[in-house]
């Protein structure tokens, strides 16, 4: 007997083995292995899924921007299924981030939220994808050939800028939040932290990897179905049409 | 070192626990809805499988 079909492969299953095993080395380093820091005490063990959420979720933006403009030049099935599911994801991760950092603020800021230029930009970011991804279900619905993911794809164009705007944010104005601290020469953490750091950001990119492809082929699943049905009703309409003319 | 001397361990279970259920549930979701759409169409449609 034959295994049901599914969106699974052999990759996804070696990447899906690698995230698990990944994740559950990450856990011990986070909050077990790692020290705490002199100043954020424990509370320096969200950073370990903070950072890497928004790194994976500022990647996630730089593909759908691609996958816009793509889309844009070629109106290929691909690159329309590859921006909504790198922006699905890419939301979720931007959901984490927010709700990490909030949770991190709290004990380290004193508040969960603020007006900081960085938070703000990337709230907008979120609002952004939400937006990118209401209007796709839109157009989808519309069917109107010419029209379909037009707005949505200028919408996913905004995205990658909008990135750009967060990561600078710290530089240009006033903020709550530190300059870079990884992406120098000369990190300004080392050591175990630095490891965890980097750790993380290995782990939930395969994460990412996983569920990117995944949600590309359940894109392309959706994708097909609704052709079928399309190509159905077409079908039966015509079917109507011949009955009525020899019915006159 | 270790959980027993943990701070803010309420602060940094509910920044790992909140991430990793809504990406499980995310994960569990895709899965599940694949599986029933991939039954609809034609295996050379699935050009992974």
């Amino acid at each position: 007997m034959s295994a049901p079909p599914t969106t699974a492969s052999r990759a996804t299953r070696a990447i899906g083995g690698l995230s698990l095993a990944g994740l559950a080395l990450l856990l011990g380093y986070a909050l077990w292995w790692s020290p705490p820091d002199v100043v954020q005490k424990d509370s320096v063990r969200i950073m370990y899924v903070h950072v890497p959420t928004a790194i994976v979720a500022f990647s996630a933006c730089a593909i759908t921007t691609l996958a816009s403009g793509m889309w844009l030049r070629r109106r290929s099935e691909g690159w329309w299924v590859l921006g909504g599911a790198s922006a699905e994801v890419g939301l979720l991760f931007t959901g984490a981030c927010l709700v990490t950092g909030s949770i991190w603020g709290r004990p380290t800021w004193g508040t969960y939220w603020d007006w900081d230029p960085r938070i703000t930009s990337t709230t907008l970011l979120f609002i952004l994808l939400v937006g990118f991804l209401a209007l796709r279900r839109v157009d989808n619905e519309s069917g109107i050939a010419a029209q379909r993911g037009m707005r949505a794809a200028i919408v996913g164009l905004l995205l990658f800028p909008n990135v750009v705007i967060v990561h600078y944010s710290v530089d240009w104005w006033r903020s709550l939040h530190q300059p870079a601290t990884i992406t120098r020469l000369d990190p300004t953490i080392e050591g175990e932290m630095l490891f965890t750091l980097m750790l993380g950001i290995v782990v939930f990119a395969l994460v990412f990897a996983w569920l990117l492809v995944h949600r590309f082929r359940l894109g392309w699943l959706e994708e097909r179905v609704r052709a079928t049905g399309l190509d159905a009703a077409i079908v039966e309409r015509r079917a109507e049409a011949d009955l009525a003319g020899r019915a006159r | 070192m270790g959980a027993v001397a943990m701070t803010h361990v309420g602060y940094v279970v509910a920044g790992w626990a909140i991430p990793l259920v809504a990406l499980g549930l995310y994960a569990v979701r895709v899965v599940v809805r694949g599986r029933r759409l991939a039954e609809q169409v034609p295996p050379e449609e699935r050009r992974w499988s």
